[in-house]
Protein backbone atom coordinates (compact mmCIF):
# COMPACT_ATOMS: atom_id res chain seq x y z
CA UNK A 1 0.00 0.00 0.00
CA UNK A 2 1.30 3.16 -1.07
CA UNK A 3 1.58 5.86 1.64
CA UNK A 4 -0.94 8.33 1.45
CA UNK A 5 -0.09 12.28 2.78
CA UNK A 6 -3.08 13.87 4.47
CA UNK A 7 -4.22 16.26 1.66
CA UNK A 8 -2.18 19.24 2.04
CA UNK A 9 -5.09 21.78 2.76
CA UNK A 10 -4.60 24.90 0.64
CA UNK A 11 -1.93 23.88 -1.58
CA UNK A 12 -2.11 22.48 -4.83
CA UNK A 13 -5.53 22.54 -5.49
CA UNK A 14 -5.74 21.93 -9.48
CA UNK A 15 -4.91 18.00 -8.15
CA UNK A 16 -7.70 17.57 -5.50
CA UNK A 17 -11.22 15.76 -6.93
CA UNK A 18 -13.46 17.55 -4.33
CA UNK A 19 -12.84 20.82 -2.31
CA UNK A 20 -15.13 21.15 0.32
CA UNK A 21 -14.44 24.61 2.49
CA UNK A 22 -16.41 26.02 5.89
CA UNK A 23 -19.85 24.12 4.44
CA UNK A 24 -22.64 24.69 6.58
CA UNK A 25 -25.86 23.04 6.16
CA UNK A 26 -29.02 24.52 8.25
CA UNK A 27 -32.93 22.95 7.42
CA UNK A 28 -35.42 25.06 8.14
CA UNK A 29 -35.89 28.56 9.55
CA UNK A 30 -36.45 30.31 12.64
CA UNK A 31 -37.20 28.34 15.75
CA UNK A 32 -37.45 24.60 13.73
CA UNK A 33 -33.55 25.31 12.27
CA UNK A 34 -31.29 22.43 12.33
CA UNK A 35 -28.16 23.09 11.99
CA UNK A 36 -26.65 19.72 10.56
CA UNK A 37 -23.66 20.95 9.25
CA UNK A 38 -21.32 22.97 11.02
CA UNK A 39 -18.23 23.73 8.87
CA UNK A 40 -16.88 21.07 7.11
CA UNK A 41 -13.36 20.80 5.29
CA UNK A 42 -12.59 18.03 3.15
CA UNK A 43 -10.89 17.59 0.01
CA UNK A 44 -10.33 14.46 -1.67
CA UNK A 45 -7.50 13.90 -4.06
CA UNK A 46 -8.30 12.35 -8.06
CA UNK A 47 -8.21 8.53 -8.07
CA UNK A 48 -8.32 8.96 -4.05
CA UNK A 49 -10.53 6.73 -1.81
CA UNK A 50 -12.50 8.57 1.21
CA UNK A 51 -14.41 6.89 3.99
CA UNK A 52 -16.58 8.87 6.33
CA UNK A 53 -17.77 7.26 9.12
CA UNK A 54 -20.17 8.60 12.25
CA UNK A 55 -22.85 7.78 14.07
CA UNK A 56 -26.46 8.43 12.40
CA UNK A 57 -27.00 12.12 12.52
CA UNK A 58 -23.54 13.48 12.29
CA UNK A 59 -24.61 15.11 9.09
CA UNK A 60 -22.31 12.29 6.67
CA UNK A 61 -25.22 11.64 3.83
CA UNK A 62 -25.92 15.59 4.44
CA UNK A 63 -22.43 16.65 3.49
CA UNK A 64 -22.61 13.82 0.60
CA UNK A 65 -25.59 15.18 -0.53
CA UNK A 66 -24.23 18.96 -0.80
CA UNK A 67 -21.52 17.76 -2.83
CA UNK A 68 -23.80 16.75 -5.79
CA UNK A 69 -26.29 19.76 -4.84
CA UNK A 70 -28.83 17.73 -3.85
CA UNK A 71 -28.96 20.04 -1.06
CA UNK A 72 -28.64 23.26 -1.41
CA UNK A 73 -25.36 24.11 1.09
CA UNK A 74 -26.25 27.43 3.49
CA UNK A 75 -22.52 28.63 3.51
CA UNK A 76 -19.41 27.67 2.86
CA UNK A 77 -18.37 26.41 -0.68
CA UNK A 78 -18.19 22.91 -2.64
CA UNK A 79 -15.87 22.60 -5.71
CA UNK A 80 -15.90 19.53 -7.70
CA UNK A 81 -13.66 18.99 -10.56
CA UNK A 82 -12.27 22.86 -10.29
CA UNK A 83 -16.14 23.86 -10.57
CA UNK A 84 -17.68 25.74 -8.16
CA UNK A 85 -20.93 23.84 -7.03
CA UNK A 86 -24.15 26.06 -7.86
CA UNK A 87 -22.92 29.15 -7.86
CA UNK A 88 -20.97 31.37 -10.32
CA UNK A 89 -18.45 34.02 -8.88
CA UNK A 90 -18.16 37.07 -10.97
CA UNK A 91 -15.00 39.83 -11.14
CA UNK A 92 -16.37 41.68 -7.80
CA UNK A 93 -16.53 37.97 -6.38
CA UNK A 94 -20.74 38.37 -6.08
CA UNK A 95 -22.14 34.83 -5.71
CA UNK A 96 -24.78 33.79 -8.64
CA UNK A 97 -27.27 30.72 -8.09
CA UNK A 98 -26.61 28.81 -11.32
CA UNK A 99 -29.63 27.87 -13.61
CA UNK A 100 -31.01 24.74 -12.88
CA UNK A 101 -29.94 23.03 -15.98
CA UNK A 102 -26.36 24.16 -15.20
CA UNK A 103 -26.58 22.50 -12.07
CA UNK A 104 -27.92 19.64 -13.55
CA UNK A 105 -25.09 19.33 -16.00
CA UNK A 106 -22.80 19.77 -12.77
CA UNK A 107 -23.83 16.21 -11.07
CA UNK A 108 -24.19 14.54 -14.31
CA UNK A 109 -20.39 14.41 -13.83
CA UNK A 110 -20.91 12.83 -10.02
CA UNK A 111 -21.88 9.84 -10.06
CA UNK A 112 -24.35 8.53 -6.35
CA UNK A 113 -25.58 5.93 -5.63
CA UNK A 114 -28.20 5.61 -2.49
CA UNK A 115 -29.17 3.57 0.33
CA UNK A 116 -32.24 2.32 -0.84
CA UNK A 117 -31.12 1.60 -4.63
CA UNK A 118 -34.20 3.94 -6.45
CA UNK A 119 -33.79 2.01 -9.64
CA UNK A 120 -36.40 2.81 -11.41
CA UNK A 121 -39.38 0.32 -11.50
CA UNK A 122 -40.60 0.73 -14.48
CA UNK A 123 -37.52 -0.10 -16.74
CA UNK A 124 -35.50 -3.25 -16.81
CA UNK A 125 -32.00 -3.71 -15.63
CA UNK A 126 -30.67 -2.83 -19.09
CA UNK A 127 -33.00 0.12 -19.61
CA UNK A 128 -32.26 1.89 -15.93
CA UNK A 129 -28.61 2.01 -17.10
CA UNK A 130 -29.62 3.57 -20.63
CA UNK A 131 -32.09 6.13 -19.11
CA UNK A 132 -29.21 8.81 -18.77
CA UNK A 133 -26.88 8.42 -21.51
CA UNK A 134 -30.04 8.98 -23.93
CA UNK A 135 -31.61 11.42 -22.10
CA UNK A 136 -29.27 13.11 -20.93
CA UNK A 137 -25.69 13.35 -23.10
CA UNK A 138 -28.14 12.94 -26.19
CA UNK A 139 -26.59 9.16 -27.17
CA UNK A 140 -27.97 7.06 -29.51
CA UNK A 141 -29.96 3.94 -28.14
CA UNK A 142 -27.42 1.81 -29.75
CA UNK A 143 -24.43 3.62 -28.66
CA UNK A 144 -25.70 3.81 -24.91
CA UNK A 145 -27.06 0.12 -25.07
CA UNK A 146 -23.47 -1.08 -25.98
CA UNK A 147 -21.83 0.48 -23.04
CA UNK A 148 -25.17 -0.88 -20.48
CA UNK A 149 -24.08 -4.51 -21.68
CA UNK A 150 -20.14 -3.55 -20.84
CA UNK A 151 -21.27 -1.54 -17.77
CA UNK A 152 -23.61 -4.36 -16.80
CA UNK A 153 -20.92 -7.50 -17.41
CA UNK A 154 -18.70 -5.59 -14.84
CA UNK A 155 -21.23 -5.91 -12.16
CA UNK A 156 -22.16 -9.27 -13.22
CA UNK A 157 -25.14 -9.29 -14.28
CA UNK A 158 -25.24 -9.93 -17.84
CA UNK A 159 -28.03 -12.66 -17.15
CA UNK A 160 -30.17 -10.55 -15.41
CA UNK A 161 -30.26 -7.75 -17.43
CA UNK A 162 -33.87 -7.66 -19.04
CA UNK A 163 -35.16 -8.04 -15.22
CA UNK A 164 -37.13 -5.33 -13.46
CA UNK A 165 -35.64 -4.31 -10.08
CA UNK A 166 -38.27 -5.70 -8.13
CA UNK A 167 -37.20 -8.86 -9.77
CA UNK A 168 -33.47 -8.31 -8.06
CA UNK A 169 -32.40 -9.14 -4.86
CA UNK A 170 -31.10 -6.17 -2.85
CA UNK A 171 -27.24 -7.00 -3.76
CA UNK A 172 -28.27 -6.94 -7.66
CA UNK A 173 -30.15 -3.57 -7.76
CA UNK A 174 -27.29 -2.15 -5.65
CA UNK A 175 -25.00 -3.29 -8.41
CA UNK A 176 -27.18 -2.08 -11.00
CA UNK A 177 -27.96 1.12 -9.71
CA UNK A 178 -23.93 1.14 -9.66
CA UNK A 179 -23.78 0.75 -13.04
CA UNK A 180 -26.51 3.12 -13.48
CA UNK A 181 -24.15 5.59 -12.01
CA UNK A 182 -21.08 4.66 -13.50
CA UNK A 183 -22.91 4.87 -17.28
CA UNK A 184 -22.38 8.87 -17.04
CA UNK A 185 -18.44 8.40 -17.07
CA UNK A 186 -18.44 10.42 -13.11
CA UNK A 187 -15.23 11.81 -12.16
CA UNK A 188 -16.72 11.31 -9.34
CA UNK A 189 -18.53 8.57 -7.08
CA UNK A 190 -20.49 8.92 -4.09
CA UNK A 191 -21.65 5.95 -2.26
CA UNK A 192 -24.38 7.07 0.67
CA UNK A 193 -24.67 4.04 2.90
CA UNK A 194 -24.73 1.05 0.01
CA UNK A 195 -25.31 -1.69 1.96
CA UNK A 196 -26.99 -0.52 4.93
CA UNK A 197 -29.84 -1.83 3.61
CA UNK A 198 -28.87 -5.10 2.42
CA UNK A 199 -29.16 -8.42 3.84
CA UNK A 200 -26.00 -9.54 5.17
CA UNK A 201 -25.18 -12.21 3.13
CA UNK A 202 -25.70 -9.57 -0.33
CA UNK A 203 -23.20 -6.92 1.36
CA UNK A 204 -19.83 -8.81 0.23
CA UNK A 205 -20.79 -8.56 -4.04
CA UNK A 206 -21.57 -4.77 -3.34
CA UNK A 207 -18.79 -4.12 -1.75
CA UNK A 208 -16.37 -6.19 -4.20
CA UNK A 209 -17.72 -4.12 -7.71
CA UNK A 210 -16.97 -1.47 -5.09
CA UNK A 211 -13.42 -2.66 -4.75
CA UNK A 212 -13.19 -3.32 -8.25
CA UNK A 213 -14.09 0.38 -9.06
CA UNK A 214 -11.52 1.89 -6.46
CA UNK A 215 -8.72 -0.37 -8.05
CA UNK A 216 -9.66 0.98 -11.04
CA UNK A 217 -8.33 4.86 -10.20
CA UNK A 218 -12.21 6.05 -9.59
CA UNK A 219 -12.47 9.14 -7.10
CA UNK A 220 -14.37 7.76 -4.69
CA UNK A 221 -16.54 9.32 -0.97
CA UNK A 222 -17.91 6.26 0.42
CA UNK A 223 -20.36 6.84 4.19
CA UNK A 224 -20.28 3.49 5.29
CA UNK A 225 -20.64 1.47 8.79
CA UNK A 226 -18.36 -1.53 6.55
CA UNK A 227 -15.07 -0.88 8.63
CA UNK A 228 -13.52 -3.47 6.89
CA UNK A 229 -13.69 -1.71 3.55
CA UNK A 230 -12.70 1.40 5.19
CA UNK A 231 -9.15 -0.49 6.34
CA UNK A 232 -9.20 -2.13 2.92
CA UNK A 233 -9.47 0.12 0.35
CA UNK A 234 -9.43 3.57 1.46
CA UNK A 235 -6.66 5.71 1.08
CA UNK A 236 -8.61 8.29 3.74
CA UNK A 237 -10.99 7.93 6.48
CA UNK A 238 -13.00 10.77 8.22
CA UNK A 239 -14.27 10.60 11.28
CA UNK A 240 -17.57 13.00 11.53
CA UNK A 241 -20.27 13.83 14.92
CA UNK A 242 -22.52 16.53 15.20
CA UNK A 243 -21.56 18.14 12.40
CA UNK A 244 -18.50 18.39 12.33
CA UNK A 245 -15.19 16.40 11.04
CA UNK A 246 -13.53 14.75 14.46
CA UNK A 247 -10.52 13.29 13.11
CA UNK A 248 -8.92 12.62 9.61
CA UNK A 249 -6.40 10.37 8.29
CA UNK A 250 -5.17 7.06 6.46
CA UNK A 251 -7.09 4.06 7.82
CA UNK A 252 -4.06 2.97 10.08
CA UNK A 253 -4.23 6.12 12.22
CA UNK A 254 -7.82 6.78 12.55
CA UNK A 255 -9.16 3.27 12.72
CA UNK A 256 -6.42 1.61 14.57
CA UNK A 257 -4.76 4.56 16.69
CA UNK A 258 -7.69 7.32 17.17
CA UNK A 259 -6.58 10.54 18.48
CA UNK A 260 -9.83 11.54 19.82
CA UNK A 261 -12.65 10.04 22.34
CA UNK A 262 -15.82 10.51 20.12
CA UNK A 263 -13.73 8.30 17.43
CA UNK A 264 -12.58 5.28 20.03
CA UNK A 265 -16.22 5.38 21.20
CA UNK A 266 -17.57 5.03 17.92
CA UNK A 267 -15.19 2.54 17.11
CA UNK A 268 -15.59 0.64 19.98
CA UNK A 269 -19.24 0.51 19.19
CA UNK A 270 -19.15 -0.41 16.19
CA UNK A 271 -16.48 -3.07 15.71
CA UNK B 1 -49.90 -17.50 -10.56
CA UNK B 2 -49.85 -19.71 -13.36
CA UNK B 3 -47.07 -21.97 -11.65
CA UNK B 4 -49.58 -21.87 -8.45
CA UNK B 5 -52.59 -23.29 -10.29
CA UNK B 6 -49.96 -25.95 -11.97
CA UNK B 7 -48.69 -27.42 -8.50
CA UNK B 8 -52.65 -27.34 -7.38
CA UNK B 9 -53.62 -29.17 -10.40
CA UNK B 10 -50.76 -31.72 -10.08
CA UNK B 11 -51.09 -32.49 -6.74
CA UNK B 12 -54.60 -33.07 -7.05
CA UNK B 13 -54.40 -35.62 -9.83
CA UNK B 14 -51.49 -37.77 -7.83
CA UNK B 15 -51.81 -38.47 -3.66
CA UNK B 16 -53.11 -36.09 -1.10
CA UNK B 17 -50.13 -34.56 0.64
CA UNK B 18 -51.98 -33.81 3.39
CA UNK B 19 -52.58 -36.95 4.91
CA UNK B 20 -54.92 -35.54 7.78
CA UNK B 21 -56.85 -33.26 5.76
CA UNK B 22 -59.25 -31.40 7.80
CA UNK B 23 -62.88 -31.98 6.84
CA UNK B 24 -65.40 -30.01 9.07
CA UNK B 25 -68.67 -28.68 8.71
CA UNK B 26 -69.00 -24.78 7.40
CA UNK B 27 -69.97 -22.30 10.27
CA UNK B 28 -74.08 -22.13 9.68
CA UNK B 29 -75.34 -18.62 8.45
CA UNK B 30 -78.78 -18.50 8.28
CA UNK B 31 -78.50 -15.18 8.01
CA UNK B 32 -77.47 -15.05 4.32
CA UNK B 33 -80.43 -17.26 3.20
CA UNK B 34 -82.86 -14.93 5.00
CA UNK B 35 -80.99 -11.54 3.32
CA UNK B 36 -81.09 -13.39 -0.09
CA UNK B 37 -84.73 -14.08 -0.07
CA UNK B 38 -85.79 -10.19 1.44
CA UNK B 39 -83.62 -9.62 -1.68
CA UNK B 40 -85.59 -11.42 -4.40
CA UNK B 41 -88.82 -10.15 -3.14
CA UNK B 42 -88.06 -6.77 -3.10
CA UNK B 43 -86.78 -7.59 -6.56
CA UNK B 44 -89.43 -8.96 -7.88
CA UNK B 45 -92.05 -6.36 -5.95
CA UNK B 46 -89.55 -3.35 -8.02
CA UNK B 47 -90.03 -5.16 -11.46
CA UNK B 48 -93.56 -6.27 -10.87
CA UNK B 49 -94.02 -2.37 -10.52
CA UNK B 50 -92.25 -1.47 -13.58
CA UNK B 51 -93.84 -3.72 -15.76
CA UNK B 52 -97.32 -3.57 -14.58
CA UNK B 53 -97.56 0.25 -14.34
CA UNK B 54 -99.20 1.49 -17.95
CA UNK B 55 -97.41 4.87 -17.48
CA UNK B 56 -94.24 3.50 -19.10
CA UNK B 57 -95.60 2.87 -22.10
CA UNK B 58 -92.63 0.41 -22.40
CA UNK B 59 -93.86 -0.67 -26.39
CA UNK B 60 -93.02 3.20 -26.97
CA UNK B 61 -90.04 2.45 -25.47
CA UNK B 62 -88.99 -0.45 -27.73
CA UNK B 63 -90.21 2.22 -30.46
CA UNK B 64 -88.05 5.02 -29.84
CA UNK B 65 -85.16 3.02 -28.20
CA UNK B 66 -83.61 2.91 -31.47
CA UNK B 67 -84.83 6.02 -33.19
CA UNK B 68 -82.54 7.84 -35.61
CA UNK B 69 -82.87 11.06 -33.54
CA UNK B 70 -81.99 8.92 -29.94
CA UNK B 71 -78.94 7.03 -31.43
CA UNK B 72 -77.80 10.57 -33.05
CA UNK B 73 -78.26 11.58 -29.56
CA UNK B 74 -75.93 8.81 -28.85
CA UNK B 75 -73.44 9.44 -30.77
CA UNK B 76 -73.18 13.21 -30.11
CA UNK B 77 -73.12 12.18 -26.13
CA UNK B 78 -69.91 9.65 -26.83
CA UNK B 79 -68.47 12.17 -28.51
CA UNK B 80 -69.04 15.37 -25.97
CA UNK B 81 -67.58 12.96 -23.25
CA UNK B 82 -64.68 11.64 -24.90
CA UNK B 83 -63.35 14.31 -26.54
CA UNK B 84 -63.90 16.70 -23.31
CA UNK B 85 -62.07 14.02 -21.35
CA UNK B 86 -59.02 13.68 -23.62
CA UNK B 87 -58.67 17.67 -23.50
CA UNK B 88 -59.46 17.92 -19.85
CA UNK B 89 -56.61 15.08 -19.64
CA UNK B 90 -54.01 17.09 -21.51
CA UNK B 91 -54.89 20.46 -19.37
CA UNK B 92 -55.26 18.63 -15.74
CA UNK B 93 -51.35 17.15 -16.66
CA UNK B 94 -50.70 20.46 -17.37
CA UNK B 95 -52.28 22.33 -14.14
CA UNK B 96 -50.57 19.56 -11.94
CA UNK B 97 -47.10 20.17 -13.19
CA UNK B 98 -47.86 23.74 -12.66
CA UNK B 99 -49.34 23.08 -9.17
CA UNK B 100 -45.90 21.65 -8.54
CA UNK B 101 -43.91 24.01 -9.73
CA UNK B 102 -40.78 25.97 -8.78
CA UNK B 103 -42.06 29.17 -10.18
CA UNK B 104 -44.53 30.65 -7.66
CA UNK B 105 -46.84 32.23 -10.58
CA UNK B 106 -47.59 29.23 -11.82
CA UNK B 107 -48.29 26.96 -9.32
CA UNK B 108 -50.84 30.47 -8.21
CA UNK B 109 -52.39 30.26 -11.55
CA UNK B 110 -52.78 26.62 -11.32
CA UNK B 111 -54.31 26.64 -7.84
CA UNK B 112 -56.70 29.75 -8.69
CA UNK B 113 -57.84 27.76 -11.61
CA UNK B 114 -58.78 24.83 -9.46
CA UNK B 115 -60.21 27.46 -7.21
CA UNK B 116 -62.56 28.69 -10.00
CA UNK B 117 -63.48 25.76 -12.16
CA UNK B 118 -64.04 23.52 -8.96
CA UNK B 119 -66.02 26.81 -6.98
CA UNK B 120 -68.32 27.35 -9.14
CA UNK B 121 -71.57 24.77 -10.69
CA UNK B 122 -70.83 23.90 -14.34
CA UNK B 123 -74.43 24.44 -15.23
CA UNK B 124 -73.75 27.86 -14.74
CA UNK B 125 -70.26 27.73 -16.15
CA UNK B 126 -72.22 26.45 -19.48
CA UNK B 127 -74.59 29.06 -19.63
CA UNK B 128 -71.83 31.27 -19.54
CA UNK B 129 -70.26 29.65 -22.13
CA UNK B 130 -73.46 29.71 -23.98
CA UNK B 131 -73.61 33.40 -23.48
CA UNK B 132 -69.79 34.19 -24.82
CA UNK B 133 -71.40 35.45 -28.11
CA UNK B 134 -73.70 38.18 -26.63
CA UNK B 135 -70.99 39.08 -24.12
CA UNK B 136 -68.30 39.20 -26.58
CA UNK B 137 -69.58 39.55 -30.06
CA UNK B 138 -66.70 39.99 -31.50
CA UNK B 139 -62.95 38.73 -30.85
CA UNK B 140 -60.24 39.55 -32.24
CA UNK B 141 -56.48 38.91 -31.79
CA UNK B 142 -53.82 41.24 -31.18
CA UNK B 143 -51.50 43.58 -29.23
CA UNK B 144 -53.29 43.28 -25.73
CA UNK B 145 -54.58 47.17 -25.29
CA UNK B 146 -53.15 47.88 -28.69
CA UNK B 147 -53.64 47.33 -32.50
CA UNK B 148 -55.35 44.44 -33.55
CA UNK B 149 -54.28 41.71 -36.11
CA UNK B 150 -57.55 40.21 -37.12
CA UNK B 151 -60.94 40.05 -35.47
CA UNK B 152 -63.82 37.14 -35.97
CA UNK B 153 -67.67 36.99 -35.42
CA UNK B 154 -67.67 34.89 -32.23
CA UNK B 155 -70.42 32.85 -33.25
CA UNK B 156 -68.54 32.18 -36.73
CA UNK B 157 -66.13 29.95 -34.65
CA UNK B 158 -67.39 28.80 -31.01
CA UNK B 159 -70.21 26.81 -32.13
CA UNK B 160 -72.48 25.22 -29.60
CA UNK B 161 -70.67 21.89 -30.04
CA UNK B 162 -67.51 23.47 -29.61
CA UNK B 163 -68.24 25.64 -26.88
CA UNK B 164 -70.05 22.70 -25.29
CA UNK B 165 -67.08 20.62 -25.64
CA UNK B 166 -64.41 23.17 -23.88
CA UNK B 167 -66.60 23.94 -21.26
CA UNK B 168 -66.97 20.45 -19.78
CA UNK B 169 -63.54 20.33 -20.66
CA UNK B 170 -62.49 23.20 -18.46
CA UNK B 171 -64.57 22.17 -15.79
CA UNK B 172 -63.32 18.57 -15.44
CA UNK B 173 -59.90 19.54 -16.13
CA UNK B 174 -59.68 20.95 -12.67
CA UNK B 175 -60.95 17.63 -10.49
CA UNK B 176 -58.59 15.65 -12.94
CA UNK B 177 -55.81 18.27 -11.96
CA UNK B 178 -56.15 17.17 -7.92
CA UNK B 179 -56.22 13.23 -9.20
CA UNK B 180 -53.20 13.76 -11.58
CA UNK B 181 -51.45 16.04 -8.22
CA UNK B 182 -52.12 12.92 -5.72
CA UNK B 183 -50.53 10.39 -8.97
CA UNK B 184 -47.65 12.26 -8.79
CA UNK B 185 -47.13 13.03 -5.12
CA UNK B 186 -47.74 9.51 -4.66
CA UNK B 187 -44.33 8.66 -6.38
CA UNK B 188 -40.95 8.05 -3.95
CA UNK B 189 -39.17 11.38 -3.59
CA UNK B 190 -36.24 9.17 -4.21
CA UNK B 191 -37.23 8.40 -7.71
CA UNK B 192 -36.84 11.89 -8.45
CA UNK B 193 -33.46 12.23 -6.56
CA UNK B 194 -32.22 9.00 -8.16
CA UNK B 195 -32.49 11.12 -11.76
CA UNK B 196 -31.41 14.48 -10.03
CA UNK B 197 -28.29 12.82 -9.50
CA UNK B 198 -28.00 11.19 -13.26
CA UNK B 199 -28.60 14.66 -14.10
CA UNK B 200 -31.62 14.63 -15.69
CA UNK B 201 -33.72 17.55 -15.79
CA UNK B 202 -37.40 18.31 -14.42
CA UNK B 203 -39.36 18.35 -17.41
CA UNK B 204 -37.36 14.46 -17.86
CA UNK B 205 -37.67 13.72 -14.63
CA UNK B 206 -41.39 14.30 -14.84
CA UNK B 207 -42.05 12.52 -18.02
CA UNK B 208 -39.44 9.98 -18.11
CA UNK B 209 -39.59 8.99 -14.36
CA UNK B 210 -42.32 10.64 -12.26
CA UNK B 211 -45.62 10.14 -14.36
CA UNK B 212 -45.11 6.44 -15.74
CA UNK B 213 -45.18 5.49 -11.68
CA UNK B 214 -48.34 7.59 -11.28
CA UNK B 215 -50.36 6.44 -13.83
CA UNK B 216 -51.27 3.60 -11.27
CA UNK B 217 -52.75 6.23 -9.10
CA UNK B 218 -54.22 8.19 -11.90
CA UNK B 219 -55.53 6.14 -13.93
CA UNK B 220 -58.94 4.31 -12.22
CA UNK B 221 -60.40 7.64 -10.71
CA UNK B 222 -60.20 9.11 -13.96
CA UNK B 223 -62.27 6.31 -15.46
CA UNK B 224 -64.71 6.95 -12.46
CA UNK B 225 -64.70 10.83 -14.13
CA UNK B 226 -65.29 9.44 -17.38
CA UNK B 227 -68.43 7.47 -16.61
CA UNK B 228 -69.10 10.77 -14.47
CA UNK B 229 -68.72 12.80 -17.81
CA UNK B 230 -70.84 10.90 -19.64
CA UNK B 231 -74.18 12.11 -18.05
CA UNK B 232 -72.93 15.82 -17.04
CA UNK B 233 -73.05 15.81 -21.11
CA UNK B 234 -76.51 15.90 -20.57
CA UNK B 235 -76.43 19.26 -18.89
CA UNK B 236 -74.91 21.29 -22.29
CA UNK B 237 -78.31 22.01 -22.78
CA UNK B 238 -77.52 25.01 -20.59
CA UNK B 239 -75.64 26.53 -23.73
CA UNK B 240 -77.89 25.21 -25.73
CA UNK B 241 -76.03 22.74 -27.40
CA UNK B 242 -79.45 20.02 -28.02
CA UNK B 243 -77.94 16.94 -29.87
CA UNK B 244 -77.41 14.96 -27.22
CA UNK B 245 -79.20 12.04 -25.88
CA UNK B 246 -80.88 13.65 -23.10
CA UNK B 247 -82.13 16.58 -24.87
CA UNK B 248 -83.40 14.31 -27.95
CA UNK B 249 -85.01 12.12 -26.27
CA UNK B 250 -86.86 14.74 -23.88
CA UNK B 251 -87.83 16.80 -27.01
CA UNK B 252 -89.32 13.91 -28.90
CA UNK B 253 -90.97 13.02 -25.07
CA UNK B 254 -92.63 16.54 -24.94
CA UNK B 255 -93.45 16.51 -28.60
CA UNK B 256 -95.55 12.91 -28.63
CA UNK B 257 -96.80 13.88 -24.78
CA UNK B 258 -94.72 10.66 -23.30
CA UNK B 259 -92.33 12.67 -21.48
CA UNK B 260 -92.04 9.15 -19.18
CA UNK B 261 -91.08 6.57 -21.59
CA UNK B 262 -88.61 8.66 -23.50
CA UNK B 263 -86.85 9.36 -19.99
CA UNK B 264 -86.56 5.69 -19.50
CA UNK B 265 -85.04 5.14 -22.79
CA UNK B 266 -82.17 7.73 -22.13
CA UNK B 267 -81.84 6.19 -18.55
CA UNK B 268 -81.13 2.50 -20.55
CA UNK B 269 -78.58 4.10 -22.53
CA UNK B 270 -76.68 5.61 -20.22
CA UNK B 271 -76.84 2.73 -18.11
CA UNK B 272 -75.85 0.24 -21.36
CA UNK B 273 -72.53 2.92 -22.11
CA UNK B 274 -71.65 2.83 -18.18
CA UNK B 275 -71.84 -0.67 -18.61
CA UNK B 276 -69.42 -1.31 -21.35
CA UNK B 277 -67.19 1.76 -19.73
CA UNK B 278 -67.18 -0.41 -16.31
CA UNK B 279 -65.82 -3.22 -18.34
CA UNK B 280 -63.37 -1.17 -19.77
CA UNK B 281 -62.22 0.34 -16.39
CA UNK B 282 -62.31 -3.09 -14.98
CA UNK B 283 -59.78 -4.55 -16.90
CA UNK B 284 -57.30 -0.86 -16.86
CA UNK B 285 -57.77 -1.41 -12.80
CA UNK B 286 -56.48 -4.81 -13.39
CA UNK B 287 -53.50 -3.89 -15.74
CA UNK B 288 -52.43 -0.77 -13.68
CA UNK B 289 -53.40 -2.82 -10.20
CA UNK B 290 -51.49 -6.14 -11.02
CA UNK B 291 -49.03 -7.85 -8.87
CA UNK B 292 -49.90 -5.14 -6.43
CA UNK B 293 -47.52 -5.85 -3.72
CA UNK B 294 -46.21 -9.07 -4.33
CA UNK B 295 -42.97 -9.92 -6.45
CA UNK B 296 -43.18 -11.72 -8.86
CA UNK B 297 -40.29 -13.80 -9.84
CA UNK B 298 -40.34 -15.79 -13.40
CA UNK B 299 -36.57 -16.75 -13.63
CA UNK B 300 -37.31 -19.28 -16.15
CA UNK B 301 -38.82 -17.16 -18.64
CA UNK B 302 -36.37 -14.45 -18.84
CA UNK B 303 -38.53 -11.40 -20.02
CA UNK B 304 -40.24 -9.60 -17.00
CA UNK B 305 -43.23 -10.53 -14.91
CA UNK B 306 -46.42 -11.23 -15.70
CA UNK B 307 -48.11 -7.31 -15.86
CA UNK B 308 -44.61 -5.70 -17.75
CA UNK B 309 -44.01 -2.24 -16.53
CA UNK B 310 -46.98 -2.10 -14.64
CA UNK B 311 -46.77 -4.85 -12.15
CA UNK B 312 -43.07 -3.78 -11.73
CA UNK B 313 -44.05 -0.55 -10.55
CA UNK B 314 -46.40 -2.28 -8.72
CA UNK B 315 -43.83 -4.67 -7.00
CA UNK B 316 -41.29 -1.70 -6.48
CA UNK B 317 -43.66 -0.12 -4.04
CA UNK B 318 -42.21 2.98 -4.76
CA UNK B 319 -45.73 4.44 -5.41
CA UNK B 320 -47.61 5.14 -2.47
CA UNK B 321 -52.24 3.79 -3.49
CA UNK B 322 -53.60 5.46 -1.13
CA UNK B 323 -57.70 5.27 -2.00
CA UNK B 324 -58.24 8.54 0.48
CA UNK B 325 -56.12 10.36 -2.08
CA UNK B 326 -58.52 9.96 -4.93
CA UNK B 327 -60.94 13.07 -5.52
CA UNK B 328 -64.03 12.82 -6.51
CA UNK B 329 -66.69 15.99 -7.41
Amino acid sequence: MSVVADSPAGAAGSTDMVSVRAVHKVFGHGHDAVHVLKGVDLDVARGEVTVILGPSGSGKSTLLRCINELEEITGGSVVVGGDLMGYRKDAKGTLHRLHPKVVARQRSRIGMVFQRFHLFPHMTALENIMEAPVQVRGLSKKAAKQRALELIERVGLTDRMDHYPAQLSGGQQQRVAIARALAMDPELMLFDEPTSALDPELVGEVLSVMQDLAKSGMTMIVVTHEIGFAREVADHVVFMDDGVIVESGPPSAVLDNPQEQRTRDFLAHVL
Amino acid sequence: MSDVTAQTHASASGKDPVPNRIQARPVPRPGRIVAAVIVLVLAAMAANALITNDAFRWDVVWLYLRDIVVIRGVMWTLILTFGSMVVAIVLAVTLAVMRRSDNPVMRWVSWAYIWFFRGTPIYTQLIFWGLLSVLYPRLSLGIPFGPEFFSFRTDDVFTAFWLALIGLALNEAAYLAEIVRAGLTSVDPGQTEAAKALGMKDGKIMRRVVLPQAMRVIVPPTGNETISMLKTTSLVVALPFTYELMYATSAIGNRNFLPVPLLVIAALWYLLITSILMVGQHYLEQYYGRGFGTTTRRRGRGKGPAGGKQAAIAAAGTVNVDITKEVTP
